[in-house]
């Protein structure tokens, strides 16, 4: 980094005038050259960005330059390998980024190809060219954000652990025989979430809540698959005390 | 003068006041009418899909060709989740009408799986039938019930909002008609034991009662889990650590910890089986720094902590990374097949490679050593059933549950079409189709800030 900075003295002077701008070729500067991680997929990142669009420039990827190491980048990755007598294992080692270092052309200062790219460079300077996200299989990043808004306004105070009981109950429920199968159906049926009655669901909720989401979609379920929980103290319903009762976490009693 | 003008000012006071109440008041009925309207159409709705799904499962049992019977059953499936989703919309979720919800459920799976079958090779059985004209008895049972109950609210103006209010007051014995009529129902329905779903229906019994069956060992007390959560966490033997049983009703048969480590601002939370001290879940929560390992370094760490804790021949299936954080699935390999059900997922922390989540309850309930039988088709036999636009990039063993919950040894292939990955499970026995994956995992970002 320091290196880059000295090479680059006289753009950083023509920087200064027209800053935003050089903000964005610089950091992208930086990544220019693979850092020397083993990109593997699922991996996100600039390594990612400047992968696919080498891959791309031959065309041996045809998706869109997005940052993100899904299928697509995959399936590039092996067929490059195995045209150029590589191990075919997926993974894009020191070999591999030689290689395509010298087959390959990469203009940083372009990043990905798309007009909408440099859209997103001015509104995020950091990482500014991975455009999309790794989601759990069978979620969207909307069904994230409203299953942490649920979980936000039903358990803030709560530790984290509960936090991700919550969402774990939500899910459970949207499995269960007796419940709606849609997320959205879950959270909104009348009377299920106190949360969603009196409007504290539509608080802005914090990584913490989207965090905890994301590993109760991802299989964590600290309740032992319960599909109700009450709050002791203020339970209103006496049909509530009768279910089987599985554990407490922290206010929360959960029961099957 | 003086006290003219105030009465005059009063006055206005008074009439402005009274027309601000009165708007307010106009605006409240608007809003109350909207919500009842609301519950009073699901009502509605609900009472007319119970008498179509009465009438159609009757209909049912005077036809006797597949051209027929196959769309009526496609029919009955659809009403039965048209009837669930008019239930979901009820406030009635805090009252004992899950029964009647389990019963509409399973209608919905059994008729469907009829339905789906080619009937012309596999008719109708007779034990099938049976099931039928139970059913088409019992929904005649709870159709009329709800009648009963439609035509009060609709003969003396019942509203669902009292429903609302009568359930949000608990602590006065419950007096709504619309309760009471609901809550016989439900009743009802409880005592419909003697229905046979067959085995497609039946089997959804869940992970947790497999938990205690599948895990071997003696249980242990309170104090000799915690020395084995000590020595699988490589904690100090003097850690302060919670330790609560899950309730003696539940069939969940776990220890639940909470160790509080002070230095590093973080807690660690897990739950063990009762029996072995097996960890179920553990979770540790802590802020997360800045991004300095790969995802592939933190593989390796995921890697390592399985075989630290003799968790062997576990091979990596999905990686993911979440922002400052890398999810990995892992699944048992035996003999070169992958065998999907015993998966542990495995959570890496991207700043110092801590291991800050692990899950492996389907692995708990699953694992054990099968009799994996030598395929009867040829790897060429089984790529003939796949779908000739799918260009096969992959392929290999993998042991999968199949929709009816058994475990099938199959043939994967891991193909593209286009832009889409798909993976395709052909069964090696009978070359069925047995599951067949569009793999997603990424999406574009719709930032609207």
């Amino acid at each position: 980094m320091r290196k880059a900075f000295n090479f680059l003295k006289i753009p950083l002077v023509i920087g200064l005038i027209c800053a935003p701008l050089i903000m964005v070729l610089d950091d992208n500067n930086e990544a220019g050259a693979f850092s020397n991680q083993i990109i593997q997929k699922g991996a996100t990142g600039t390594d990612v960005i400047e992968l696919q669009a080498r891959l791309k420039h031959i065309g041996f990827y045809t998706g869109k330059v997005d940052g993100v190491f899904g299928w697509g980048t995959y399936w590039a990755v092996r067929n490059y390998q195995y045209e150029f007598g590589m191990d075919v294992d997926g993974l894009v080692g020191p070999e591999m980024k030689a290689k395509l270092n010298k087959t390959t052309k990469y203009d940083p200062g372009q990043g990905g190809e798309s007009p909408e790219a440099s859209e997103v460079n001015q509104s995020k300077p950091k990482d500014s060219n991975v455009q999309a996200k790794n989601v759990p299989s069978g979620y969207s990043q909307n069904d994230i954000k409203l299953l942490a808004n649920a979980v936000y306004g039903e358990a803030r105070g709560e530790p984290y652990e509960g936090q991700v009981a919550v969402a774990a109950v939500i899910l459970n429920r949207v499995q269960s025989a007796s419940f709606p199968n849609t997320v959205s159906g879950v959270i909104f049926e009348p009377r299920a979430f106190t949360a969603v009655s009196d409007g504290q669901i539509w608080l802005t909720p914090n990584e913490k809540a989207k965090e905890a989401v994301i590993d109760a979609i991802n299989g964590w379920d600290p309740t032992g698959e319960a599909l109700y929980y009450f709050n002791p103290n203020t339970a209103t319903s006496g049909w509530i005390w009768t279910r089987p009762q599985i554990k407490q976490i922290g206010k929360h009693i959960f029961c099957e | 003068m003086i006290r003219s003008i105030l009465i005059g000012v009063l006055a206005v006071g008074v009439a402005g006041t009274s027309y601000w109440g009165y708007k307010e008041h106009q605006e409240k009925n608007a809003v109350l009418i909207n919500a009842e309207n609301t519950y009073q159409r699901a009502f509605h709705d609900l009472n007319f899909h119970m008498d179509a799904l009465e009438e159609k499962i009757g209909s049912t049992l005077a036809m006797n060709s597949r051209g027929s019977l196959s769309p009526a059953l496609a029919e009955v499936w659809r009403l039965t989740s048209e009837a669930q989703n008019d239930v979901g919309q009820l406030p009635l979720t805090l009252m004992p009408f899950n029964k009647t919800e389990e019963f509409l459920t399973n209608i919905g799976s059994f008729s469907y799986r009829v339905a789906v079958r080619d009937l012309d090779e596999n008719p109708l059985s007779d034990e099938e039938y049976e099931t039928l004209k139970n059913l088409h008895s019992h929904s005649t049972d709870i159709k009329n019930e709800l009648r009963k109950v439609q035509a009060m609210v609709i003969d003396h103006n019942l509203r669902w909002m009292d429903v609302e209010l009568a359930l949000a007051s608990e602590s006065q014995p419950q007096d709504n008609t619309i309760i009471d009529g609901f809550k016989t129902v439900d009743k009802q329905v409880e005592g419909y034991s003697e229905v046979n779903w067959g085995p497609e229906v039946t089997q959804l019994n869940t992970k947790k009662e497999n938990l205690n069956k599948n895990i071997k060992g003696k249980k242990l007390n309170e104090e000799e889990a915690k020395q084995q959560v000590i020595d699988f966490l490589d904690l100090d033997s003097k850690a302060k650590i919670d330790i609560t049983r899950t309730g003696d009703e539940s069939k969940y048969r776990a220890y639940s910890l909470s160790i509080e480590n002070e230095d590093k601002k973080s807690s660690t939370n897990l739950d063990v089986t009762q029996k072995g001290a097996k960890p179920i879940w553990i979770l540790m929560d802590r802020e997360i720094g800045e991004q300095k390992l790969s995802l592939n370094e933190a593989a390796d760490k995921a890697r390592a902590f399985l075989k630290e804790h003799d968790i062997t021949n576990m091979t990596i299936s999905e990686s993911s990374q979440y922002d400052r954080m890398g999810v990995f699935t892992f699944v048992y390999q035996q003999d070169d097949v992958a065998i999907y059900p015993d998966a542990v997922h495995i959570k890496v922390a991207l700043d110092n490679g801590d291991i800050t989540g692990y899950e492996s309850l389907e692995y708990l309930t699953n694992h054990h050593e099968r009799q994996l039988d030598t395929p009867t088709l040829s790897r060429n036999e089984a790529l003939e059933q796949v779908n000739p636009n799918v260009q096969v990039m992959d392929e290999g063993l993998g042991v999968i549950q199949n929709d009816l919950g058994e475990e099938v040894l199959c043939y994967e292939f891991m193909g593209t079409i286009e832009n889409e990955t798909y993976r395709i499970f052909i069964n090696v026995e009978n070359g069925r189709e047995e599951r067949v994956e569009k793999m997603d995992g990424t999406e574009m970002n719709y930032e609207t800030a």
